[in-house]
Formats: structure tokens, sequence, C-alpha cells
């Protein structure tokens, strides 16, 4: 029988290392069960870029495509629309978009590609709050049931937060950065691809 | 349960894990399971080679719980086809193998799992056999063993379902109608299991339920109550004779050794071994020869067209050849009906094994001729009808084929006799109950020797 | 116990003796799972013969890049009915109108080299011999029949490659019985292949139908390599510990 308390160095040695070896065993075998949580080849499929077709897209008028199940809002603004982004400015929690989410080409006031097409908002419809999607309030003023000061946006029906029509939140709102802007390039006057921006990557 | 009062509770030395032991221990019997179920259980030291099963099983079944969880998040239980023509449930099983990441593994590792469980579980219980682990006062836990062996055998079969394949569609076709042999209650019965006329929707759904849900609870907890029983009683060893007869002063017996740190280190070594031949399989044979994943199962089920050979998975083939043995009809009841009797008592008989052996010693080492003639003859009937249930009825062994007139009549050859599959496998089935039947009697006439007062090394 | 080991070990050999082989025999497949061109090949052969009738819908056209093939490469030459290259590889046909049309809807194919194996050989040797055993049988809605797969629903689609089979009986004495032998002859100057070149295009396809059944297979081998290494490792770790341990028994 062995002396509980006396416990060599070669069989405490060994117990380390065989429980070393063991232990990188069960971690190296916990990989795949973790990964296969991942999403599969069929969900990276549905993620995959696409196109919208925007010639037809009124100005004023908004259209919502699919992007990895989310709605990717399509807006394209009119001159008075663009001209509402300025005033509000001293409104907004982050003006320059400095904590949000949106591709380096679009980090400017319109959030859209500007030497492109300034007046075409692509964005992902989700409040970055929790996850809801803000509706449009595009009609300045009270008639959408919004403040008579208001300029045009969005609001938030889950917790109210309000945007603005370059999908900036305003400020003391829930939500804590403007609406994602998804990567996205024209591959021709009226085509929009999104979820890609330059070819093959 | 392992009793809360009989240790002594811990004791911290002041360091802050010891401290948070104590508060536990204080609250739950930790101190007490841990010595009661490890460090401080006295299993025999004389344990060899067949005592390495009853933890492999334990292992496989925890394999197969975690793989089950993972492909259960990504298989669906639809029998309907999808848009292009294929069923959704078989659909999904190609999502995992090709579309989730590392999907591959798992389903190998599941369907690797349910073969290796029958192999380590049939080691297991013929160790039984081998010690007479199953005597008194070890009935209980044997009758626990014979549950978890049909609890695992209607596991094995509603998870073949599941892939939705020619096989799981016929296979489970077949076996749900053996109920319809029941006398008076056999059609609505077989048709109340389906939920459906054939094995359809209705059937894949509810097996799913009772393979992911109802059965591993109960098989969880008969795993718990086998364990238990055991170390209420202490194991049985090589030897067959009970180490607690010589103990010393403390009450501990002189052949004992505590479980942990002795039996752990060991069946580590017996785990990575296991795992081995585990691995093997899963990443160079997947398949297992047709015999681990049938090769008529990558076909989608087609309700229309059975396949032109049926054979259960090799694991229940022994009890398959029992099954189909039964030709005969009895006392107005159709063969078809003896033939489920035949096969479901294969499995019941053996819970009477406790009652049915009365020889004076356990183990094989001190039992007399007879019992080693016999048990020996009765692995290889096993192993046979176990082979003869893979193989089609009319099978002749070593490619024989009994010649024929130009008539289109047999000519007599006693080979014919011989080599024919289904009289060996109707000889064997005999055999099979034949030596639990009579047991009672050969297991008394039958010589012994005297068994040790200690156990040995051999 | 020594000589009960020894007794189940003649056991478990004595059933493996008894697989006396029966049933058909099969032409040994070549094996092409390392030869990446041969696998493009495969592809090619399996858009432009298969892919018109029998989906692959286990497969998505991307996963043809594990194959060596650029993005373009199979945007340009394999993608015929979609243009998106996460999809499925399936077919335009309903199964519904395929069924009207051909009697049978085309089985999907992405499993099939698995299926396809028995006793008698792999899934590609099947396959392998299925796809040069089409002889022409007027007989037949299809005026086509196949030597393995008898009254096969399928025609022979690579026929303009192979060319036109006919099957001849051929009698013989064998210990004084009549024996019939079936043989496959070729009617010369049918096919736009030498029969040296169908087969081993034939090889091509079949490689290719075993790699989509099971993408994974080679990864899954080189990592089986280090698993068991790292189990050998663990072993030695684990004997030592054993042996520490159980020195106190002993």
């Amino acid at each position: 029988m062995s002396d509980q308390g006396k416990m060599d160095c070669g069989r405490r040695r060994l117990i380390v290392a065989t429980s070393a070896v063991g232990g990188a065993g069960v971690l190296a075998a916990a990989v795949p069960f973790v990964s296969s949580m991942l999403p599969s080849e069929r969900a990276k499929a549905a993620g995959a870029p696409v196109e919208a077709d925007i010639s037809k897209l009124e100005s004023g008028q908004m259209m919502t495509v699919e992007w990895r199940g989310k709605p990717v809002w399509i807006i394209n603004r009119t001159p008075e629309m663009l001209a509402s982004l300025k005033l509000v400015e001293g409104d907004l929690a982050d003006a320059p978009s400095e904590k949000s989410i949106q591709p380096d080409y679009c980090k400017n006031e319109t959030r859209s590609l500007a030497s492109k097409k300034p007046e075409i908002l692509v964005v992902v419809g989700i409040c970055t709050h929790l996850g809801c999607s803000p509706s449009s309030k595009f009609k300045p003023g009270a008639e959408e049931g919004m403040t008579a000061d208001w300029k045009g946006g969005f609001l938030c029906p889950c917790h109210g937060s309000t945007f603005d029509l370059s999908g900036r939140v305003f400020k003391n709102k829930p939500a804590p950065t403007n609406l994602d802007i998804p990567p996205h390039r024209y591959l021709s006057d009226t085509r929009i691809l999104i979820g890609e921006d330059t070819q093959g990557a | 349960m392992a009793s809360n009062s009989n240790y002594e509770k811990f004791k911290s030395n002041g360091s802050l894990v010891q401290n948070v032991l104590e508060w536990v221990d204080a609250r739950f019997p930790l101190t007490s399971l841990w010595k009661a179920h490890l460090s401080e259980y006295y299993a025999p030291k004389n344990f060899n080679f067949w005592y390495y099963f009853g933890s492999l099983a334990l292992l496989v079944l925890v394999m197969q719980v975690v793989t089950g969880i993972f492909l259960a998040m990504n298989y669906k239980p639809d029998a309907s086809l999808n848009a292009v023509g294929v069923p959704v449930a078989f659909a999904s099983l190609n999502y995992i193998t090709h579309d989730v990441s590392w999907g591959w593994l798992i389903r190998n590792m599941h369907s690797t799992g349910a073969s290796a469980f029958f192999i380590v579980v049939y080691l297991h219980m013929f160790r039984g056999m081998l010690y007479g682990s199953y005597r008194k006062p070890r009935e209980l836990i044997w009758i626990f063993g014979v549950l978890i062996f049909l609890c695992l055998m209607a596991e094995a079969f509603m998870g073949y379902l599941l892939p939705w394949g020619q096989m799981s569609l016929w296979g489970a076709q077949v076996i749900v109608n053996l109920f319809s042999a029941i006398p008076l209650v056999g059609d609505p019965l077989s048709i109340w299991i389906r939920g459906d006329f054939v094995v359809g929707d209705a059937t894949l759904n509810r097996f799913f339920a009772f393979h992911v849900v109802a059965v591993p609870l109960v098989l969880i907890g008969l795993v718990a109550a086998h364990v238990l029983a055991l170390h209420e009683v202490g194991s049985n060893n090589p030897d067959g004779i009970e180490i607690k007869k010589v103990v010393d002063e403390k009450g501990i017996p002189l052949d004992g050794i505590p479980f942990h740190p002795y039996y752990t280190v060991k069946d580590i070594v017996g785990v990575t071994v296991f795992l081995a031949l585990f691995s093997f399989v899963v990443f160079f044979w997947p398949e297992g020869g047709g015999y681990f994943l049938e090769y008529n199962n990558f076909f989608q089920a087609d309700p229309m067209k059975t396949p032109p050979h049926i054979a259960p998975v090799w694991y229940f083939t022994p009890f398959y050849s029992m099954l189909r043995a039964m030709v005969w009809n009895f006392f107005w009841l159709p063969a078809k009906f003896w033939g489920v009797v035949a096969m479901g008592g294969g499995v019941v008989i053996l819970a009477f094994l406790p009652w049915l052996d009365r020889s004076p010693v356990r183990s094989i080492r001190y039992r007399g001729p007879i019992y080693k003639t016999l048990l020996a003859i009765f692995v290889f009937t096993f192993l046979v009808l176990g082979f003869l249930g893979t193989k089609v009825p009319g099978y002749y062994f070593f490619g024989y084929t009994p010649a024929t007139n130009p008539d289109g009549s047999v000519i007599f050859n006693p080979l014919n006799y011989l080599l024919s599959g289904d009289l060996i496998a109707q000889v064997f089935t005999v055999y099979y109950f034949a030596f639990f039947i009579t047991m009672p009697w050969w297991s008394r006439v039958d010589s012994y020797k005297t068994e040790p007062e200690r156990v040995t090394w051999k | 116990m020594r000589n009960l080991k020894t007794l189940l070990a003649a056991l478990l050999i004595a059933p493996a003796l008894a697989l006396a082989s029966e049933g058909v025999h099969l032409d040994r497949a070549p094996d092409v799972s390392g030869d990446k061109a041969a696998l493009q090949n495969g592809a090619k052969l399996f858009v432009n013969y298969c892919l018109s009738c029998h989906g692959a819908s286990a497969l998505r056209y991307n996963r043809l890049l594990d194959l060596g093939l650029t993005e373009q490469q199979v945007i340009d030459n394999l993608m015929f009915t979609t243009d998106r290259i996460g999809d499925q590889m399936t077919v335009a046909l309903r199964p519904a109108d395929a069924k009207k049309w051909f009697g049978v809807v085309p089985p999907d194919l992405s499993i099939i080299a698995r299926a396809r194996a028995s006793a008698d050989g792999s899934g590609a040797d099947w396959l392998y011999t299925y796809l040069r055993s089409f002889y022409r049988d007027e007989t037949r809605p299809t005026g086509w029949n196949n030597v393995i797969f008898p009254n096969v629903g399928m025609p022979h689609i690579l026929f303009e490659l192979q060319g036109e089979q006919v099957l001849k009986t051929e009698k013989s004495q064998h210990d004084g019985k009549e024996v019939e032998e079936h043989k496959l002859a070729l009617t010369p100057n049918t096919g736009s292949l030498s029969a040296e070149e169908y087969d081993k295009q034939v090889a091509d396809l079949v490689g290719f139908l075993v790699w989509m059944s099971d993408p994974e297979a080679g990864f899954r081998k080189q990592l089986g390599v280090g698993v068991l290494l790292f189990l050998a490792v663990l072993f030695v770790f684990a004997y030592a510990l054993k042996k520490e341990f159980w020195k106190d028994v002993h």
C-alpha cells in the first residue's frame, strides 16, 4: 500500500507529464466540436455578396435587399434630405462616424461612396442597440408621429433610438453607434454589389 | 446513495481553494462520494485484461452522448423530399459531412461509437460469464446490465433509422413488423409504433425523440444503478472469490487496492489503446468493411424499392439469426411469432443466469471441463450465428452449392446439410437456449477445483 | 486462459475464411486520389456529361477549389446552371419532370461512390466497371443495356467517347460441359477515343466521384496519422505512470 503522505518526485513528475499530454489531447479533441458550431459552408454561401439593381429606385425612395439574413436598405436621397444631414450634426452622438462600422470610403457625412453617388445610402437596417430593425420616418416634422423639429431619419420601435438620413444615431439614445454600412461597390451605374468591395476580395 | 455520514467532512488548511472545498463539502457529499466510489473503493488487485471493458463502456457512452448532441445540432428528422428530390433527413447527413466544419469527424465518431459500444459491451458481458460475476450477491448488477443491453439495442435500432437510407428504412420496416407477430394485438401494435401504415415521417420523428432524449435518459439512469449496485457489494475478480473475507484490522481487504489511483491510472492505459483502435477506424476505415456503416445505407430511402439483401447491423445479427431460425408453427401460432420469441428470449434469458448457474465456484479458473467446453462451444455458436445473420437465407459455407439433377431436383449429398447456413443456424439456436436451460443440471455435476483463500496472479 | 484466447482467435478467423467470393467480377479502378489533374479532368467530365441529369447536392462549386482550380476557372468552365459559386451542384431538372420523362428520377450522385461499394469491390471499382460495360440492346427503350446493371434506365452517355459495344456469347467446352461466356466487343471506329484513352477518362471521372463522396478523405487520413502518433506518445506516459503506481501493489 502506498503511503498517502509521501509522493516521490518521479511520480509527481509523471503525473504532471501525463496530465499535460492528456489535457492537450482533450483540448485538441474539443476543437472540432467547438468549430462545428461556426457558420457552415451553407451559411457562408448564404452570406455571399448580393447584387441590387437600383435603376428603378426613384429619388426619395428606399428599397430593401437581404444580405447574410439581414435587411440592407438602399436609399436614394433627395437634395433636401442630403441638406438635412448638415442641420442635425450638432444633435448627433458621433457625427464623424468614428466609432461605427463602415468601410473607409464611407466615413463621410453622407456615409456613401461620395465620389460616385453620394445620394445613395447603403446601410444595414439593424439597430446597433439590440438588433431590431428601425422604421423609416423620412417626412420632416410631426407628420409621422415625430417631434416638430424632426428633419427625417429612422426610429427604432423597440427602444426609441433615432437616426438621421445617413444612419447616424442621435445623442442620448440607447443605440451605442451609428448603423453599419456594409462593404459595397458599383458594378455599373445601376447595379450595386453588397458584401464585397474590391475585385476578388 | 453512497452514505452521506460515514466519512469525515473536509477540513480546510486555510487556503482559498480548500476553503471553497470545505464550504461545498459541508453542503454536498463531495468527500464521501469521492471516497466511497474512488479513493476508498477497494477493488481486487488482480484485475486482468477483461476488466478494462467496464470503464471503456462508460467512456463510449460519454462519447456517444457528446457526439450525438453535436450531430443533433445539424440533423433534421424529416422524411419529405427537398427541392432536388433527396429526403431532408438524408440530405442533412450529407450537410453534416460536407458542409459543417468537422461534421465528417463527429459523424464518423458517432457511427464508429455505435459499433464500439457493442464490441465493448459484448466483451464486458463475456467477462461476467468467465468469472461468474453475476453470482450472488451480484445478481442485481447483472440484471441492470441486461437492461442496459436492451436499452442499447433499442437506442442503436432507433438511431439507425435516422440517416434515412435504404437500410434504415427497410431494417426498421422489418423489425417493427415483428411486433405484428404477437397474437391479437400485433397489427394495431405495430401501426401504433410506426404512427403510420408504413415506416414514414411520423416514425422518423418519434424514433428521433426516443433516440436523443428518452432512451439516453433511461440508459444513464441504469448505468448509475449498475455502478451503485456494484459499489455496494464490491467487484468480483478473475479468481471469483470474495476479497472481503480477508481484511486487515481497519476492515480493509488485504487483496483490495483503492480504485483511485491504481485502477484510474491502469484504465488510462486501456483507454489509450482503445482510442488508438477507435481512431484507426474513424480515420482510415469508417465504413468498417460495410459492417459499421452498411454500403446500401448510402442510398437514400426509397419506399418503392427494397434492397436485394437486408441484414441488420452486425451487433444484432446473432439474435436476428435466431429469429430466422424459427420456421415451424407450434401450437396454432405461426413461425413468425416464435421467431420473435426466440429473438427476445435470447436476450431475456441472460437475466436468469444468476439462478441457472449452480456451480459451487464462480471463476472459470476453478470450474470443470464441462463448463469450459460448453462455454467455448457457446462462444463459437454465437459468433457463427452472428456471421449467418449477415447472410441471405439459403447461404452455404465455403461457396458450396448443392448440385442438382437436370430436372432441378437436388442431388443428395451430406454436404447439403453440413454446410447449410440455415440448418446450422437452427442447430446453433437450439444450442444457445439449451446451454442456459440445462445449466442448472450440468453446472452442478461438473467437477471443480478448490478456490484459493487469497487472489492469485495469472 | 491462454488456450481460451487461442480458441477465440481461431473462432474469429473462421468466418473470414468462409467469406468465399460470389457475385460479379469487377475491374479494379486505378487510384487517382492524389492526382489533381486527373480529378480536375473528372470534374469537367462530370459537369459536362452527368450534371445535366444527376445532381451532386452535397457539393458546392467552391469545394472544387480544393482540386487546385481557381475561382475564375470554376466559374468559366464548370458552372452552367448558376452564377453563385457557393451554390450546390444541382440540376435544373425538377424531380417530378424527370420522373415523367425518364420513368425514374436520376439519383443524386453526391455519395454514390460510397453506396456502390460491396463485398465484390470498392464503389470506385463498381463505377469504373459500370461505365465501361454499356452495350447495344435494341430491346431496351434507350437502346442500351449494361452488363453489371441489367436493364439500366440510363443510356450510354459517354457513347461518343467510347463507341459502341455489343454483347457476344461464346460457347466453349469445359470438363465436358457447355459453358456460355458473355464478352463485350467494341465495334471499331465508333468512338472518338481508343480503348485505353477511354479507360483513362472513366478512371478520372470515377476518381472525381470518389473524391466528391468524401472530400475530406485526404485530410482525414493525414490527421489520422497525427492522432495515432499522439496516442502513441500518450501511451508511453500513461504506461510509465501505471508502472510507477503499481510498484506499490506488486
